[in-house]
């Protein structure tokens, strides 16, 4: 399925990309990260396992095995410093 | 319910004074006001810029206020946040939760800003003598959050 992806923030800076559509064949956040981090570089070392970052599937902070649904909008950033 | 993502500056009083207008049910009204600071982490912050997720911020903000009036019987709420550029002593986030008896105003008005600080979608960018820096996320503000959780 397609996917719009959005970063924010230091993510967004780091891989030089504010939102993407992608093709996606697998289910879950976590095979997105997954996919992402075989892109390698950036995405590998932002994304590996221990860096913290969250997911929202739209527009709703998720977990890792959480099920992407049709046309769902992604976004990934890192934790939040607002207030 | 009032939540408001703005560049602009708010007005403590005229935002208490909206929400208590015209009515005499209220016997407790309790805010805060989040400033910049102009020092973190051991270096002096000469400007931030707040960044947001537009429409995940309002849904989450949102969120945290009804959570707030599952929790406690509360009048009315108003959540502003800034975003954009601001200056040290610049105001970035206000709260102002209104209850019949002060207990509920102030336990909510805390709540809210613990799980702001965790939930909603905002991040601060600082410019230092140093240079920009994104500013991390800190354990103590998951720890205030924590405090929340019911068993």
């Amino acid at each position: 399925m397609k996917l719009r992806v959005l970063y924010f923030a230091r993510l967004r800076e780091r891989f030089g990309v504010a939102e993407e559509s992608l093709d996606f064949s697998g289910a879950t956040a976590a095979d997105l990260i997954g996919q992402l981090q075989a892109r390698g570089g950036v995405w590998a070392e932002e994304l590996a396992s221990g860096r913290a970052f969250r997911v929202a599937v739209n527009q709703e902070i998720v977990t890792l095995d959480a099920v992407f649904p049709e046309h769902a909008e992604i976004a990934i950033f890192p934790p939040v410093t607002g207030g | 319910m009032k939540i408001l993502v703005q560049r602009e500056a708010f007005d403590l009083g005229a935002e208490v004074a909206a929400m208590s207008q015209g009515r005499t049910d209220i016997g407790a009204v309790a805010s805060f006001v989040g400033l910049a600071r102009d020092m973190n982490e051991g270096s002096g912050v000469q400007a931030m810029t707040l960044e947001h997720y537009p429409g995940m911020t309002e849904k989450a903000l949102a969120a945290l206020v009804d959570e707030a009036n599952a929790r406690w019987p509360l009048l009315d709420t108003t959540v502003i946040h800034r975003i954009g550029r601001l200056l040290p002593g610049d105001p970035i986030v206000l709260v102002v939760v209104a209850s019949q008896h002060r207990g509920e105003a102030f336990a909510a008005s805390e709540f809210i800003m613990d799980y702001l600080k965790t939930r909603a979608p905002f991040w601060k960018k600082e410019e230092t003598l140093q240079g920009e820096r994104w500013v991390e996320a800190r354990a103590s503000d998951d720890a205030a959050a924590a405090r929340w959780i019911e068993p």
